[in-house]
């Protein structure tokens, strides 16, 4: 199976059990999705259910807000991260703020789903990580399916919610192959330890906790040491408690993101543990991140922009041997 | 048309012009603060409009206590909602520019001029697509007309064929900027025309404003598709109690101010004897004990407790998590 079709089983499986779930975006329904993730829907639930709009993300989600107050579940595809900035408006003023700013009589039960991510040569416009807006936006939810299994149950989890949910994909993981692993209670508010290990705690999550996984093996041999490897799927709110128990074990702590490093959301979680774990940290905080830069289209200086494994391997053993391991 | 609806008419419009007078003397002495919007001049749209239109969604600007009040929202809670109070519609967290209660199928209430348009399309898909025959009204200004927002909702509530009633509130400034300095097309229906029916109308007149929601609630709600219409009315104070509103001459109001649309409907009401004075000196009475009542009401109630400031940001599953 590939990545994107367990996102598309999970819609299908929500749109099959529940009427009032529908899916909105562009292409989404005739044309079956730009990344093909809702391929199919149109066809088995028609176009009243998989509604194709125009290219106006500020209404999709607008339209999305309203259909949710009047009593749909509605999953709003933004075809790509970049295009969100358009219905930031809807999504920080009024997704956000609705159930707050009526004392709790508005309720929001909605999805907005979009991929983000540098993916191949899009240039600098088709090429970002924006979790750093949704994270620091009080009122959201922000999850991450960095695999089949949370793309799958994270995403039907997200549409049974009564919260709305902004819901981050990676281009590059939709044709990846991977199968959905048997999980029942899955929570996507509880991280997974996905490698067990001793000496060092790294966090990552989306593309980048592929490239971790890749990169451990020369870590550990270089430095003879024992990586532990968490995968979030929700970034706010945070499941500090999983990275506590680590970092209390190991002592050291890493994350790795794609974004850029200047006010990202790396350095909330870098602060998060240095203000709640710091006389157990027995080195400094590392943040591995994308560079300060707007996305290059040129493949070379585009892959000196963001973390690969053989960077994320070089830099986490010089930040290992600087700091005596 | 009906007495009792023109009764009704005009206590909902005095309780509208006594309150807002009222919130603006408890604005002065500090009891209420931040932006207050006030709609005095504008009533006839806003009773006219609600009562005609019946149950369906109501989705509204920031100036919207009249339309609350219309809707059948309590003087007490609205007003103890612009003092910050506990017992506020939207528990003192909301304020004056964030009134809402689905229990009154009325969502906002919104401070992002035209942000809720598409809130008025969406709500409108749903309650097609659940069945349910009633339509959705929206209500903004004139400066609306000239943002994304407008024409993306206009575009769609036409291509979907939704039950919306755009109802555009035309009181001339957007802020202190005159409308014709804003919009190219300066008979701002002339906005809509290519999508949906649309007509102008005078918004200080209730019959004129009734009739033409009536006959539209109607259209949208038969035909299944949206409908248009731009009511010329007048804010007779500036844009909220922070502009000085020196941008309009004393001649431009006191033409506004001779269609007093309250002073309107005692007239021709009596003319038609659908009102009689002894009716409206009852009414008068009525309404400046409601208003006296409501502000007692918000003085005396509490404060919400501080731990209301992390409460209702998400459902309770999510409360769960959020440290």
């Amino acid at each position: 199976m590939l990545y994107r079709e367990a996102l598309n089983k999970a819609l299908d499986e929500m749109m099959e059990k529940d009427e009032t779930v529908v899916i909105l975006g562009e292409d989404v329904g005739f044309y079956g999705g730009n990344y093909r993730v809702t391929e199919g829907l149109y066809a088995k639930y028609g176009e009243k259910r998989a509604i194709d709009t125009p290219i106006a993300e500020n209404s999709i989600v607008g339209n999305a807000i309203g259909m949710a107050i009047g009593g749909l579940r509605p999953v709003a595809e933004i075809m790509t991260v970049n295009f969100i900035l358009i219905a930031m408006d809807q999504i920080v003023n009024q997704m956000a703020k609705l159930r707050y700013m009526s004392g709790g009589k508005v309720e929001l039960p909605m999805v907005v789903r979009t991929p983000q991510g540098v993916s191949k040569q899009l240039a600098a416009q088709h090429s970002q990580s924006l979790e750093r807006f949704f994270t620091s936006t009080p009122g959201l939810i922000t999850m991450v399916a960095s695999d089949a299994t949370a793309a799958y149950y994270g995403l039907k989890y997200a549409i049974e919610l009564d919260d709305p949910v902004i819901f981050l994909e990676h281009e590059l993981l939709y044709p990846m192959k991977m199968e959905i692993q048997e999980r029942k209670d899955f929570d996507p508010f509880k991280a997974d330890v996905v490698k067990e290990g001793k000496d060092i705690t790294v966090v990552s999550y989306l593309k980048m906790l592929h490239d971790t996984l890749q990169a451990v093996s020369v870590i550990e041999k270089e430095l003879g040491v024992s990586v532990e490897v968490i995968n979030l799927h929700s970034l706010n709110p945070l499941d500090m408690e999983t990275i506590s128990k680590s970092v209390k074990k190991t002592g050291r702590f890493v994350i790795v993101t794609e974004e850029p490093k200047t006010g990202s959301f790396a350095g909330e979680i870098v602060s998060k543990v240095t203000e709640e774990l710091f006389y157990q940290l027995d080195a400094p905080p590392l943040r591995i991140c994308g560079e300060d830069v707007p996305t290059p289209y040129n493949r070379k200086l585009e892959l000196l922009s963001i973390p690969t494994p053989d960077k994320i391997a070089k830099q986490i053993i010089y930040w290992g041997r600087e700091n005596g391991i | 048309m009906g007495k009792s609806i023109v009764e009704r008419a005009y206590y909902l419009m005095k309780l509208g012009r006594v309150f807002e007078e009222r919130a603006k003397e408890e604005y002065m002495k500090g009891n209420i603060a931040g932006f207050l919007h006030l709609a005095i001049g504008e009533e006839a749209v806003h009773v006219g409009a609600t009562l005609a239109f019946g149950k369906g969604d109501l989705f509204v600007h920031y100036r919207e206590h009249v339309w609350a009040l219309a809707r059948g929202m309590s003087p007490k809670t609205v007003m103890a909602e612009l003092f910050g109070k506990k017992t506020g519609v939207s528990k003192g967290k909301g304020g004056s520019m964030h009134l809402f209660d689905p229990a009154f199928n009325f969502y906002g209430g919104n401070a992002i001029v035209g942000a809720h348009l598409p809130h008025a399309v969406g709500a409108a898909y749903a309650r097609k697509y659940l069945g349910h025959s009633e339509g959705v009204l929206v209500a903004f200004g004139d400066g609306a007309t000239n943002a994304g927002n407008y024409y993306e909702s206009l575009n769609l509530a036409s291509l979907w064929e939704l039950p919306v009633l755009f109802l555009n509130e035309n009181n001339f400034y957007a802020i202190g900027t005159r409308v014709d300095r804003a919009s190219a097309v300066k008979e701002l229906y002339k906005k809509a025309k290519e999508f949906m029916p649309a007509v102008r109308i005078d918004g200080m007149n209730f019959f004129e404003v009734f009739d033409a929601v009536s006959k539209a609630k109607e259209y949208i709600e038969t035909e299944g598709k949206p409908y248009y219409i731009e009511a010329l009315t007048y804010r007779y104070e500036p844009h909220s109690m922070s502009d000085p509103g020196d941008y309009r001459s004393p001649r431009e109001l006191k033409v506004f101010h001779d269609k007093d649309p309250v002073e309107f409907l005692k007239k021709e009401g009596i003319k038609r004897g659908l009102l009689t004075q002894e009716f409206i000196k009852q009414i008068d009475e009525r309404v400046e004990k409601e208003v006296e009542e409501a502000v007692q009401f918000a003085l005396k109630s509490p404060e919400p407790e501080d731990k209301e400031l992390y409460t209702d940001i998400f459902c309770e599953v999510c409360t769960d998590v959020v440290p």
